[in-house]
């Protein structure tokens, strides 16, 4: 992964002396509070319902052992022993005290991290595939872009200042894991039809959000050579043109859908023609630098199968259970990638103990070349254990209470912290989850519902990413009442879709019985292998509406 | 209070209508009564323009060629536009002063200055709680910027070449 040079070391060191003027100034009074409050969510601090929170940058979702350790003291020694991973790959803090921030700033430029861009109107931390330089899908690993963009978006002097927040995310495969159509830029790496150059397809304009939009082809085809001088070109068509009398018609998506999708790109073209390019674009040797520190990690030449781990599956049934759940099938025979869930049975989807984040960077260093993920679904990643370590790993995740085994089913969900922490909540998020979670806890239910993903915000601001949940669930409040939206048919994938409203909205204490409900018309209507989300593609929402409020039907009926 | 990269300095331009333009030295009229200020004043008189951040490069570049100075006003400092359009300018070739008018904070002036801003008009309500010094020190807190092209001290991609220069000794 990458390393820290001298220039970037400096680079946070200056940026943490800098946030501690920025709190000073604003003491001594040189700042308003309205001056200083922008400058705070660029580093990561937010005022909460209850307390400051602080945003750390996991860039692209990817952490060694030594940082992960470092997180896990910071939330002891600052936090209450834990820590909450989120959808952008971060991890966030909930009760840090204000004047702690720059102590623990320093503790992450200690391990090469940082809270940079993490809130505010500004370009935020890249994210991207979780299986990046794993999947055997992927035409090229997207850190390397990722770190580039990572660094061109830090403290941009002309981009800092945006109508709006601005994310961008990268994939390198076939199949999107880093649902890049739901972000202002998203960028998927592939090969020229023709000429087999590797390059970009960039997207603009996805967003969720109260006005949720699929992202939209703004340029087929970008030579890897000139990916920052492009970026330059949208961001400047979108900070000059940019709604900013309206925060909610302030994100890009709203300008490509009012300017139109063509005299966008007719202007972002302009644009891009008349800047320099050389000047702008970081040179061959520099993204050469970069790519070098993702480059494969010494893996042992292996067979493709594992006698001890055939029989350690033959030996334990919960193993081999959670094998068949958790494991993604790695590029290079002899290994895999796991997911650790943090979604246990009826627990907060994405908390992790200081303890338990000790643990798996114990893992990581022992198992995983010294190496793990974020994913964007909450959970964390070993991306490349030797099948022959997988039950000594498996093992340890059992002892740490870690080795749930409901990878992408109905139980792996996603949800924004809601009313238990958020001043933008409308509705709590994490006790609905809970729920939803503990009705469905049977791992033969799971498994035989199959893949579904569930995802729940709390409110219309979407950070629990409803609008693209195979069911979605959004927490609204209602005449003093929490009131909950049911979507279905949402998907995050290369086949983004935004879910549609199955009805009015429900009461907390019956999403239970609806989730259940919906589910069962799933199972009655399926066609042997297919998902959830593409049964509800096949056949609309009508079978499903009567489920939400359980209005009796013959054929419900007849089903009980 | 008008600061510029050494801390404050002193106002050199006048604020008149267009047609009172000739009638100061240096006066800095309102973009849309240039035409006004053009006939008023003789052909080697300087001539400064106020511009709105809303207004597009395409409007201003018939008539860069005959003016010494452009403000760009930033309505709020939270409001961005100021930076593209003043790069614009600057990517254009307008060679002219630049000044960003606006009650900007001192943690924007590096940003400003690497956009192609030569200096910043602020309110005096701002003046009043951000000194000079402070405006001067925010210049020295970070010393590398990741951007190429801007003009700000030296971006860390193009030190980082150097270094690989160096380190090849000069070899191809």
């Amino acid at each position: 992964m990458y390393r820290y040079d001298e220039f970037d070391e400096r680079f946070v060191r200056e940026r943490v002396k800098q946030f501690r003027g920025q709190v000073e100034r604003r003491l001594s009074g040189a700042l308003s509070d309205d001056e200083f409050r922008p400058l705070r969510l660029k580093n990561g601090v937010y005022l909460q319902l209850h307390a400051y929170m602080l945003r750390i940058a996991v860039p692209y979702g990817t952490l060694n052992s030594r940082q992960l350790r470092q997180l896990a003291l910071i939330g002891e020694r600052y936090d209450r022993g834990y820590g909450h991973f989120t959808t952008r790959q971060n991890l966030q803090f909930n009760w840090p005290k204000l004047k702690d921030v720059p102590d623990i700033l320093d503790l992450l430029a200690d391990v090469e991290m940082h809270c940079i861009q993490t809130s505010g109107n500004c370009i935020r931390n890249v994210t991207a595939d979780h299986f990046a330089g794993i999947a055997a899908d992927e035409v090229e690993d997207p850190r390397p872009t990722s770190e580039l963009i990572r660094q061109w978006s830090s403290l941009h002097p002309e981009f800092s200042y945006l109508p709006r927040k601005f994310k961008i995310a990268v994939t390198g495969a076939a199949h999107d894991r880093a649902a890049v159509a739901a972000h202002d830029i998203g960028i998927r790496i592939l090969k020229h039809p023709q000429t087999g150059e590797v390059g970009y397809r960039i997207f603009v304009g996805g967003g969720l959000g109260r006005t949720p939009m699929i992202a939209k082809t703004v340029r087929d085809f970008l030579p890897k050579a000139d990916l920052l001088a492009y970026l330059e070109a949208i961001m400047r068509v979108y900070n000059l043109e940019g709604r900013r009398d309206n925060k909610y018609k302030a994100r890009v998506k709203i300008l490509v859908h009012e300017m139109g999708l063509e005299p966008f790109r007719e202007a972002v073209e302009a644009e891009f023609a008349k800047l320099d390019g050389p000047s702008v674009n970081a040179d061959p040797a520099e993204a050469a630098r970069i790519a070098a520190y993702f480059a494969p990690p010494a893996y042992e030449t292996l067979p493709a199968s594992d006698a001890s781990y055939e029989a350690a599956r033959a030996a334990s049934p919960d193993f081999a259970r959670w094998a068949d759940v958790n494991l993604f099938p790695h590029k290079v025979p002899g290994y895999a990638a796991l997911t650790i869930s943090l979604k246990p049975i009826g627990g907060v989807p994405g908390d992790a103990t200081s303890e338990q984040m000790r643990v798996v960077a114990d893992l990581a260093e022992r198992y995983s070349f010294d190496e793990l993920r974020v994913t964007h679904r909450q959970n964390l990643v070993l991306p490349h254990v030797k099948l022959s370590d997988l039950h000594a790993v498996w093992q340890a995740l059992v002892a740490a209470g870690l080795a749930t085994a409901n990878d992408g089913l109905i139980t792996d969900i996603i949800a924004c912290p809601g009313l238990d922490y958020c001043a933008l909540a409308t509705a709590r998020s994490i006790p609905i989850a809970q729920s939803i979670s503990q009705r469905f806890g049977s791992y033969e239910r799971q498994r035989e519902i199959g893949p579904l993903e569930i995802k729940i915000s709390g409110c219309i601001n979407a950070c629990g990413h409803h609008h693209v949940g195979h069911i979605g669930i959004l927490g609204l409040e209602k005449s003093g009442q929490e009131s909950y939206q049911v979507t279905l048919g949402g998907d995050a994938s290369e086949d983004a879709a935004l879910g549609v409203l199955l009805g009015p909205g429900i009461k907390g204490e019956e999403v239970p019985d609806a989730i259940e409900r919906i589910v069962a018309v799933y199972l009655r209507e399926r066609v042997p292998g297919e998902r959830f989300v593409d049964a509800v593609k096949r056949l609309g929402l009508g079978p499903f509406k009567p489920a939400l409020t359980g209005a009796p039907t013959r054929e419900l009926a007849d089903a009980h | 209070m008008l600061i510029d990269r050494n801390g404050a300095t002193s106002e050199a331009w006048n604020r008149v209508s267009g047609a009172d333009a000739a009638t100061v030295t240096r006066p800095l009229v309102p973009f849309a009564e240039i035409d006004a200020a053009l006939a008023a004043l003789s052909d080697g008189a300087e001539l400064g323009i106020e511009v709105p951040n809303t207004i597009r490069l395409a409007a201003l570049e018939p008539h860069l060629v005959r003016v010494a100075l452009v403000s760009i006003v930033f309505p709020a400092f939270s409001d961005g536009r100021g930076f593209s359009l003043g790069r614009q300018l600057r990517e254009y070739g307008y060679a002219g002063r630049l000044r960003a008018a606006g009650p900007l904070i001192t943690d924007q002036f590096p940003y400003a200055l690497a956009c192609g801003f030569d200096e910043v008009d602020l309110p005096e309500a701002s003046a009043a709680r951000q000194p000079p010094e402070l405006w001067v020190a925010a210049l020295g807190v970070m010393s590398n910027t990741y951007q190429r092209g801007y003009q700000s001290g030296g971006n860390i991609l193009d030190q980082r070449r150097a270094a690989r220069r160096n380190f090849a000794g000069g070899r191809p």
